[in-house]
Parts: C-alpha cells; structure tokens; sequence
C-alpha cells in the first residue's frame, strides 16, 4: 500500500506550476485579456494552480499558429509522424507514475485507475495511431485500359477538439493521436474542470512537435469553446459532452458547413441472464465485478453500467451478492493505491448527483446501499464524495433514463431474452451495454439486437486501441478508438488520370 | 386550475437579472447525456435554435426582464413528462457553453412529480 504524496507538496514525485497561460505557437502565451481562474482539486476542493481564461482573442492567435504550422506538418512523411507520435509514447511511459498522481489530483479519480488504465491507455494510444498511419493504405482503381482512379488520404488542415473533464488526458489523446497522425494542426480546448493535467504533459513532450501543430487555449465553454466550435477557420469540430452542447455545435458547424463528431454519452444497460448464477464459480465472481463496474472512475464515464437488468429467476440472489460486493468498494483519498473509488470531479458534478438520488426516491425506487454523500473528514471534507449507491426500481424512472455520471446503478429484473432487449433499448442513448451469459448463443443475439455501439460480452469498462467506440441513437456520430478514426481526419483527393494519346471526338 | 411545469429560486432568478444585463433576453435548453447532460443550459435567446423536436415547457418569469423560456427535446420529454422542474443554482466550474459558468456557478435541475392536480391540469391522470 503506497499513498502518494500531494503534487507540489514535499515528498511528491510531481508538481504541478502555480500558473499556466495558453500554449500556442510552440510556447505559453498570457490571455489576451490577462484572466486567470482558480483551479481546485477534487479530493479537498481546494485551488492548486490558476489557468488562463481565454476568448476569442487567444482561440484567434492560436488558429493563426496551427495555420502556419498545417501545410508544412501535412506535407510531413507518415513515417516523421509516426516517430513523433512514438517519441511522446515513450515520454509518457518514462514519467508514467508522476502523469498518474497529477491526475489523479486534477480529477479526484482513484489514483490505481490512472496507474494502471488511463495513462498506460493513453501511451497505447499514441503508438496505435504512429501504427496505423504507417499502415494505412491508399487505393488504385483501374476504370478502363486507359483510366486510372488514384485515392489519396490527405488531412483536413486545422481542426478544434473540446476535452471532456471525467479522463482529461486519456480523452484529449484519443482526439490528439488520430488528428496528429493524419497530418492536422490542432487547436484544443481542454475541460474547465480539468484544464492542468494537459499541461503537464505538455512539459514533458511540447519540444517534440513543431511549433503550432497543437496549441491549447484555455478557458470557460461559453468564453473559449464557442469561438473555437463556431470559428470559420477549422475543416472540422469533435466534441465530448452533452446533447444540448452537441446540437449547439452542430449548429455552428453546419454554418460553416464542416464535419463533427459527437459523443453525447449513454445509460448503458447491463444484462444478467439467468445462467450466470448456475455455477458459483470464477466466471459468477467475475460477472459480480461486471455488475459493480458502475463505481469506476465514480461512475463518471459515458459508458457507465448504470442500469443493471437481472433476469427473475436469479434476481434476489444475485442482487444480494452484487450488494455486498458494492459495500466492499473502499472510498478513500484519491492518492492512496487501496482506493477504489475517489472524489466526484467537481461540485457541480457532486450536487447533481445528488439532486438525481433525491428524484429517485421522490419516484419510489428503493434504496438498497448507499443513497448518501460521503464524508471522509480532515481535509477530505473539503472534496465531493458520494457512496456507491444501488436503486432498484423500474426503467421509466427518470434514473434510469438520465446519465447521472455518478457511482449509481439502477437496477430491474426482466422475464425472459424478449423483455431483456425490449428494456435494454428502451432508451434514448445507445452508447455501451454489457452482456453476461454462460450460453454463447444468447450472448451473441443479446449483442447484436442491443442498439448501442459498443457491447461487452461476458467482460466490461475495457478500451483497448483498435476497438471502434462510438454511439448509436443519441449517443452522437463518428468512432474512436480505431484506425477507422483516420477517416474522421482525412479528406479523400481522387485523381483521376487518363493515359490515352487520343482524343474522345466530342468536339 | 392552471399549473407550470417549470420554476425558479431567488437564487437563480437573481443571476438570471445579472445575466440578462450583460447579454439581453435569454432562453434555457435542458440537456441530457454525458459529462454535464442533464443540466440546464442557458444562451442569449435565440443562440440555440430549437425546432419541432422540442418542447417549450414553459416560462420563467423574472421580475426586470424579459421572460425566460425553457425547451428541452421532444424525445426527452417523454421520460421527464411526470415531473416539475425548478432551477436552482450551486457553486461550480459548469461546461458546455452555458452563460453562467465564468461566474464560477452552475445552474442545477431541481424535480419533483407533479401532483395529481397538476397532472390532470396536463391530462396525464
């Protein structure tokens, strides 16, 4: 058992600065408007650095930056690109452990999670696409014996990303990797709750790319992140969030009349059948630590299993040992590897979470662990902890329907394969399901008749490079997390070339 | 009886002034979702441009402005349809690209179901 010591505090393997500006250009820059705000922890809710409040002005210099840079870093060679992309993995790996603990405290996740999930994820991620661009292929069509059609991937130019705050690097180099690889320039607005841990990294790896390739402002959505999404000089807008913010965006968009992707999030079923009980064996014990994914990461993850279906004929017994299970989660400091699960990532967050838990019994569901904030003591006090809670209830509950990006599960049983996907898919969201079954048949047809874009089978919460994520329904548009993702950067340019000395005789 | 679906706190009402000041007649969206779904979001009238996927749930009247409506998605409401809602507003960082946030506050989603009066009033009893 290790507890890290607070960045910055002695005794720390990490530290974070007092203040961080804008990075563009291959260097930090003060806001325009000479703004900063605080920036809290979590785990206590005290402020740990101050970071530049941007606007239009700094998202204008920065576009200015990642323009001069884009033609040059298009024209690079994949294979300069791979290496760059392949050189930040290493530095990351080299510096693993303090990335971890800074976000950890950025965050108030569980520091065995970043240990052990989102950073590793992150440097896999980056080697992934220095792979996959070194891969990819373009195409040759023979038309007819003197036409040829030649396809060539070549990058869209500039492009805006907005970083959501519940994985705030992982979720920045899943946008980062593909757009680098392709050959944009970037501009990227990271979360407000989250805006530090970015920079960190950013300390360890900026002198690898060429000045202007990535660029981050700062700042509040409304202040930095609209003049970014609406801005007429990007080719393209991908955005992590909420539907409202999503449809806003694609509204900017479909004036300048660019691509997005979206990814909205979910309230992602997961399904229990019945045979998951017929053994108390290993796989029982496994499918129990399925059901209590709902806690990682505090339940903040799009693809959060938050509502559990369990089929009648197991329902009690099986609700009963996932119960003790949920009990078992230790709550604790963010920066202890005994923790299991830490701080909501904000107050907001933490007051929204527990407006949701105060619907849910005004609608009737019961309360069977849980229910409450926590309240650690000491300086923890000062942070937003909420215990892991179970609901059992029916699917027409607004918590049921509503991604409460807490550690809350809702859970019904259901009668049989029919009524099972009837509820699964009654829902507006089709981001993530989980599918647990002994019976490989059953598991098979559960996940292809589910409409959600990522099902699990007999595991969940794993994002291994290489597996397309992304959501059906309102869950968004576009895929991550695969070699697929290039094309969400790319333009496709067709030559089309004849080789013919005559003439077609038309005129 | 006449019966709202949506309300607000002096708290909220009272930013709601302030931001008015500073960016004229304003409107609500609730959101749903991801990260800060479920919030409400609030922009200048007419930034978010609502259609006949939404429904105007009614409202919010603030003395010293214009009133304040609140959409929210058709498909949505189908779910949320049994419960009145009031905003409130929390300490907080906020996101998405709601007014609020730089204030270093959060509109926040207070429910409640409606009574069987209200309900009837909205022929759901």
């Amino acid at each position: 058992m290790t507890t890290y010591a607070a960045p910055g505090t002695e005794g720390s393997i990490v530290s974070y600065e007092s203040r961080y500006d804008h990075f563009i250009g291959g260097e930090y820059v003060p806001p325009a408007k000479g703004q900063h705000f605080e920036n809290p922890t979590p785990v206590t809710g005290q402020p740990f650095t101050e970071i530049a409040r941007g606007t239009a002005e700094d998202v204008e210099r920065a576009l200015d930056a990642a323009h001069g840079a884009a033609p040059a870093w298009g024209k690079t060679s994949v294979a300069e690109r791979a290496t760059i992309l392949n050189r930040i993995a290493d530095r990351m790996e080299a510096n693993l452990e303090a990335l971890a603990v800074a976000e950890s405290w950025e965050n108030g996740k569980a520091v065995r999670e970043t240990l052990n999930a989102d950073i590793p994820l992150a440097i896999d991620h980056f080697r992934y696409f220095a792979g996959a661009i070194r891969a990819q292929e373009g195409g040759v069509s023979e038309i007819d014996g003197d036409t040829v059609a030649y396809h060539f991937h070549e990058p869209l130019g500039v492009v805006g990303q907005i970083i959501p705050w519940n994985f705030p690097i992982l979720m920045a180099t899943w946008k980062l990797a593909p757009a680098l690889a392709a050959g944009n320039a970037v501009v990227l607005k990271p979360a407000e709750q989250t805006p530090a841990s970015i920079h960190l990294l950013m300390s360890l790896i900026s002198d690898l790319l060429p000045p202007g390739v990535l660029n981050i402002v700062n700042g509040f959505g409304v202040e930095a992140g609209k003049p970014l999404a609406s801005n007429r000089r990007i080719s393209k807008v991908a955005f992590t969030g909420e539907t409202t913010t999503g449809r806003l965006i694609m509204q900017y968009a479909s004036e300048s009349l660019i691509p997005v992707t979206l990814e909205l999030g979910g309230k992602s079923p997961n399904l229990f059948f019945d045979d998951v009980a017929s053994a108390h064996d290993a796989y029982y014990d496994k499918a129990l630590e399925g059901f209590t994914m709902f806690a990682l990461n505090q339940g903040e993850v799009c693809t959060c299993p938050s509502r559990a279906l369990i089929q009648a004929r197991i329902y009690d017994r099986f609700l009963a040992d996932a119960t003790e299970r949920t009990k078992a989660v230790k709550q604790g400091h963010p920066l202890d590897t005994e923790t299991m699960i830490g701080a909501q990532a904000s107050n907001d967050q933490y007051e929204k979470i527990l407006s949701y838990i105060d619907i849910g019994k005004q609608e009737g569901a019961r309360v069977v662990t849980g229910g409450e904030p926590s309240d650690l003591g000491g300086e923890l006090s000062g942070g937003y902890y909420v215990q892991p809670t179970i609901f059992e209830g029916h699917n027409k509950m607004r918590i049921f329907q509503e991604e409460i990006f807490g550690p809350v599960v809702s859970v019904a049983k259901f009668d049989d394969y029919n009524d099972a996907i009837k509820t699964a898919n009654d829902t507006l969201y089709g981001l993530g399901a989980g599918v647990w079954s002994r019976n490989g048949n059953v598991a098979y047809r559960a996940g292809r008749d589910i409409q959600a874009g990522r099902v699990w089978v007999n595991n969940y919460h794993a994002y291994p490079a290489h597996a397309a994520f992304g959501g059906y329904k309102q869950s968004g548009i576009g895929r991550e997390n695969h070699s697929m993702m290039l094309d969400h950067y790319q333009q496709t340019k067709n030559l089309l070339v004849n080789y013919s000395e005559n003439k077609l005789g038309f005129f | 009886m006449t019966a709202e679906r949506v309300a607000v706190t002096p708290a909220a009402a009272d930013l709601l002034r302030n931001l008015a000041d500073t960016h004229g007649p304003l409107m609500f969206h609730q959101s749903g979702g991801c990260c800060d779904g479920s919030a409400p979001m609030c922009y200048p009238a007419g930034e978010f441009r609502t259609g006949d996927s939404d429904v105007h749930l009614g409202e919010l009247t603030v003395d010293g402005i214009d009133p304040v409506p609140v959409w929210m998605s058709a498909s949505q409401f189908e779910y949320w349809q049994h419960t009145h809602l009031t905003i409130d507003v929390v300490p907080g960082r906020g996101s998405g690209f709601s007014l609020e946030a730089p204030e270093g506050v959060r509109f926040l989603i207070r429910s409640r179901l409606l009574t069987d009066d209200e309900l009837r009033a909205f022929g759901l009893a």
